[in-house]
């Protein structure tokens, strides 16, 4: 009797598997949480779309089935997986909607990541739970209306001690999650001559006296997806919810960007796909001529096309996600590092563009028609050019790096 | 109570079948494979009978290529306890998997097996019955609804006229209709954790069984295309064309 336990034969992937780096672990990650994707999240794409709705249960669902808080250990609520692996869920997720993809990522990456990153013991385990469970809805808010690019230096939300508070005052624009979060990271000026050494980061909750949602954004793209501007008005935010110390807040902007911007490539990669997928389907079924328009040697090179733009943007985007795993906390924000998730998401952004734009042209004047799917995801373009550091700042990081002395 | 549960790796429901260029059988190479629907839901039920504290061991068992691990290892992040795999290689019919399930049948001893109704490749809807003929067992089938009662199972299915609740004396082999239960989405934890539960791994031949087929493929080719329908412009040209073109009148 030939009898092996837990120590079964690892059965080798496909050659795509191989080619991508995926590890059998990871690959099941991959499909499982597609699985999840298409059966949930699919169904309330359309719908988020049209009427920039927002699925209340969604988060709930989401995080029962264990979809939250992945890299974050066992102990406050997480999977105890890595970066990577939240990575790869977002990839599947944004697949099939991508809307929600966005909130969970500025939920999962830059709130719930970000606290667990840089907070203490205490506000850990105050917070992580409920945002583990998606009980809680998570946001950041850095960007303000005159501070985009240059979030730092025109930063004028203010944070001025009061005894055992701090008081907040300014507003914070394109905040994603802004109209439904319960928790936000919201970076404000504790000390407005110091320039970005005078940034301080804090946890508001959203029933803090003197915070408000100014107004709901509609969108062109990932409409359904929640974006707001926020206002603080005399805000007051207890002390215990300042993250990390007093004017130290920069850091813990830059080392999230490192993250933000290695996490949100996958967004790109997953649209992508699903682009591919169903211009792939269209062009098969479409007939003209006589014959369905995928044997037409013009729309045959843009598949070609397609396909190795989408297998460069897979490879890059896992690449900088494998870079960005061990990423030390407080690390980032300059170096090998910086350059490189700049450019993963830059490529990302782009190569999605022409993705895209030839996915649509594949697909004809059904295309065109705002109801269909490949509309949907044409609309998603730009947003992943400008968010997370514009492709402009993007390129200025990266000659930064390659050129300092 | 052990509950043993089989699951089968098959083509997901998901992918739109070929059929091989050769007409030998379907095109597996290179397409996405999961568990069987049915199974799932078989799994599914064994999970609850272990969380309401009815079962105390579920053993998932699957008979097939190396592969069939992943299956198994997907039942064990749903919530099975152990998993054992019969490696074979070459198509394998409902009876060779009948006759493999008895044989683990033998060797575990469980008080009930719970099985898919039908695969979603084949469909043969036999392999149930097979099992239960094999190891003079009573059975279940399509089971909508299942409660556990002191040595016996109550077992709702649907028929035709409505639904009738059958009174097995356990051990007994149950097999899934769809709508026994909604099964769960493993969350990730318990995916890791399943790589970890142990998998046995047996040879047809460790069983004794003899696993060849008994039929022979001849043909296997695409269901025909449907065509297109036609309108008439009243009763009369209807029957004239069941009568004259369609010949069904």
């Amino acid at each position: 009797v030939s009898n092996s336990l837990s120590s079964a034969p690892v059965v080798p992937g496909s050659a795509a598997q191989r080619f991508a780096g995926l590890s059998n672990d990871e690959q099941e990650i991959l499909d499982q949480a597609d699985r999840f994707a298409r059966r949930e999240l699919f169904p309330l794409s359309q719908r988020m779309d049209d009427e920039e709705w927002w699925p209340e249960d969604a988060f709930g669902k989401i995080g029962e089935t264990g979809y939250f808080g992945i890299p974050v250990p066992e102990a406050y609520g997480g999977a105890g997986l890595d970066l990577f692996a939240s990575g790869l869920v977002l990839q599947a997720f944004s697949r099939w909607n991508h809307a929600l993809a966005l909130s969970w990522v500025a939920h999962e990456n830059l709130c719930l990541y970000n606290i667990y990153r840089n907070c203490n013991e205490e506000q850990r385990r105050r917070y992580l739970p409920g945002l583990c469970s998606g009980k809680a809805v998570g946001a950041l808010g850095l960007t303000e209306a005159g501070a985009g690019s240059d979030a730092l230096g025109s930063m004028r939300t203010t944070a001025t001690r009061d005894g055992d508070h701090y008081v907040l005052n300014g507003s914070k624009l394109y905040i994603t999650n802004g109209p439904v979060a319960d928790v936000l990271l919201i970076y404000a000026k504790t000390h407005r001559d110091k320039g970005a050494q005078g940034i301080s980061a804090f946890i508001v909750e959203k029933q803090f006296p003197g915070f408000k949602v100014a107004q709901k954004l509609t969108k062109m793209g990932f409409r359904g997806s929640q974006t707001a501007e926020l206002v603080f008005d005399n805000c007051r935010v207890p002390a215990a919810n300042l993250v990390g110390q007093e004017d130290r807040g920069v850091q813990v902007v830059m080392s999230g960007l490192d993250l933000e911007r290695a996490m949100i490539a996958p967004i790109c990669l997953g649209i992508s796909e699903r682009a591919l997928e169903l211009a792939l389907d269209y062009a098969r079924t479409r007939r003209q001529f006589g014959k369905p328009i995928a044997d037409f040697q013009m729309i045959r090179a843009k598949f070609a096309d397609m396909y190795v733009w989408v297998e460069s943007m897979r490879l890059f985007t896992y690449q900088a996600l494998r870079a960005a795993n061990d990423l030390e906390i407080g690390g980032g924000g300059r170096g090998e590092i910086h350059k490189i998730t700049a450019a993963s998401v830059m490529f990302a952004a782009d190569t999605m563009n022409k993705v895209l734009n030839e996915a649509v042209q594949i697909h004809g004047g059904s295309g065109y028609i705002w109801e269909a799917e490949v509309n949907r995801l044409f609309r998603a373009i730009k947003l992943l050019e400008i968010g997370a550091g514009t492709t402009e700042i993007r390129k200025i990081i990266i000659s930064d790096e390659m050129l300092r002395a | 109570m052990k509950v043993m549960v089989s699951v089968k790796r098959v083509v997901d429901f998901t992918v739109k079948v070929r059929v091989k260029a050769d007409g030998t059988g379907v095109d597996t190479a290179n397409v996405k494979m999961s568990m069987n629907p049915f199974d799932e839901i078989a799994v599914e039920e064994a999970v609850r009978f272990k969380e309401r504290g009815i079962a105390t061991e579920i053993v998932v068992v699957s008979c097939g290529p190396p592969q069939c691990q992943e299956t198994l290892r997907a039942a064990m992040a749903i919530g099975a306890d152990r998993g054992v795999l019969v490696e074979t290689c070459g198509e394998l019919e409902p009876l060779a998997v009948a006759k493999l399930l008895k044989a683990l049948f033998d060797k575990e001893q469980p008080r009930l097996v719970i099985l898919g109704k039908q695969a979603i490749d084949d469909d043969c809807n036999q392999t149930g019955q097979m099992l239960a003929a094999l190891a003079t067992l009573p059975q279940a089938t399509f089971a909508s609804k299942v409660e556990m009662a002191d040595g016996f199972a109550l077992v709702t299915r649907e028929v035709d006229g409505g639904s009738e609740t059958l009174k097995v004396r356990l051990p007994a082999i149950i097999t899934t209709d769809l709508r026994l239960n909604e099964p769960r989405y493993p969350s990730l934890p318990n995916i890791m954790k399943a790589k970890k539960k142990p998998l046995e791994i047996l040879k047809a031949a460790d069983l004794g069984v003899d696993v060849a087929p008994r039929l022979k493929i001849l043909k296997v080719s695409e269901p025909p295309q449907r065509r297109n329908g036609v309108k008439v412009p009243d009763v009369a040209s209807l029957i004239a064309k069941l009568k004259n073109e369609a010949k069904v009148i």
